[in-house]
């Protein structure tokens, strides 16, 4: 699958590797309804260093949607729960 | 669902509107491609509006440690004449105006580093745009209906999530410089009323209050007054010696109000 973070790019995962990945994204959506901005950042960090460490960059001339985004690396709590919501937000 | 998927499919739902609206794929690949093309001249916009506010901190930093020395040399020669008062109040303003200095040069590394995103981002969009101007005359040439379509969908989702990447990359910068300009913009008017006791000033343009009592405790700032005078009256016979003396007191009144 294609993971893109944003303001760095996306990244492609062999469907193999999802499931620990799976997990983080969840820690992440847990710390965001339960708004603590701590675990948040840990859940991001982490998540992002596997997405690197698992992933290969895609090529710049490759123009193919991404099954997930992941909120810039130093992206803020508040910040994500603004991006989450349905209108606003995403320019585009 | 985890905050990835829903994350992506925002930004899909955002490609799909401008794709249901075209009867024609071919439409959409036109359309897009233009919105591309200004989007990337509103990019190296922003761009520049971010590199100015940079440049802004750059030059109050300067003028602020230019300040700082100052008022390091003005104590240092307060302890030399004796005057122990004098230079404790030129270092507490030093250390404000070094405060002053180490929040401009976190805020600088902040914007700097908005700066670097967005350059990245503008090069990874010159490319994708670029991509996809090729593309798009490919998808055109070998026109089918039904078989464009799905390479029309894929094309225009990845690059206009491109563009959403980039544009929230923009707002973030242009967010981030909006705060700057407003502190700077304080710190100009902290200069300016004198808030911080002029010490922003530049070097020898105008003496501060602490200069002004350097100078009395030196032996007042009429000492270039009194030199002359020494050397008039070393000159002068000794029958005009009276006049003379009469003259430079006048001088010297007026030196000190």
């Amino acid at each position: 699958m294609i993971i893109r973070i944003l303001s760095e790019g996306q990244y492609e995962i062999p469907d193999s590797d999802t499931g620990q990945l799976n997990e983080l994204d969840d820690k992440l959506m847990d710390a965001v309804e339960s708004d603590d901005a701590q675990a948040f950042r840990l859940a991001l960090g982490e998540l992002e260093v596997l997405v690197r460490k698992l992933g290969t960059p895609v090529p710049i001339s490759v123009l193919k949607p991404s099954d997930a985004v992941l909120p810039a690396e130093d992206a803020e709590i508040d910040e994500v729960r603004e991006l989450l919501h349905p209108d606003g937000l995403l320019p585009g | 669902m985890g905050i990835a998927q829903r994350l992506a499919m925002l930004f899909r739902i955002k490609a799909n509107k401008a794709l249901d609206k075209a009867e024609d794929p071919r439409e959409v690949l036109d359309y897009s491609y233009q919105r591309q093309v200004e989007m990337l001249a509103q990019m190296r916009r922003g761009l520049a509006e971010v590199a100015t506010s940079r440049k802004r901190l750059d030059l109050q930093g300067g003028q602020l440690k230019q300040s700082a020395d100052k008022l390091e040399a003005q104590a240092t020669e307060a302890v030399g004449l004796g005057k122990d008062d004098l230079a404790r109040e030129a270092l507490t303003r030093r250390a404000a105006v070094l405060q002053q200095i180490e929040d401009l040069r976190g805020q600088r590394e902040a914007l700097k580093s908005e700066e670097d995103n967005l350059t990245v981002g503008a090069q990874r969009l010159q490319a994708k745009v670029e991509a996809f101007r090729t593309r798009k005359e490919t998808i055109k040439a070998a026109y089918t209906a039904a078989e464009a379509r799905t390479k029309v969908n894929e094309a225009v989702s990845g690059i206009s999530e491109e563009m959403g990447d980039v544009g929230l990359a923009m707002q973030r910068a242009e967010d981030r410089t909006a705060q700057m300009v407003a502190r700077a913009g304080a710190l100009d008017e902290l200069m300016a009323t004198g808030a911080l006791d002029n010490a922003a000033l530049p070097i020898g343009s105008q003496r501060d209050d602490i200069q002004a009592a350097l100078e009395a405790a030196r032996g007042g700032g009429a000492s270039d007054i009194e030199l002359q005078l020494a050397q008039l009256k070393g000159q002068l016979p000794a029958a005009e010696q009276q006049p003379a003396l009469e003259q430079g007191k006048q001088r010297q009144e007026e030196a000190e109000p």
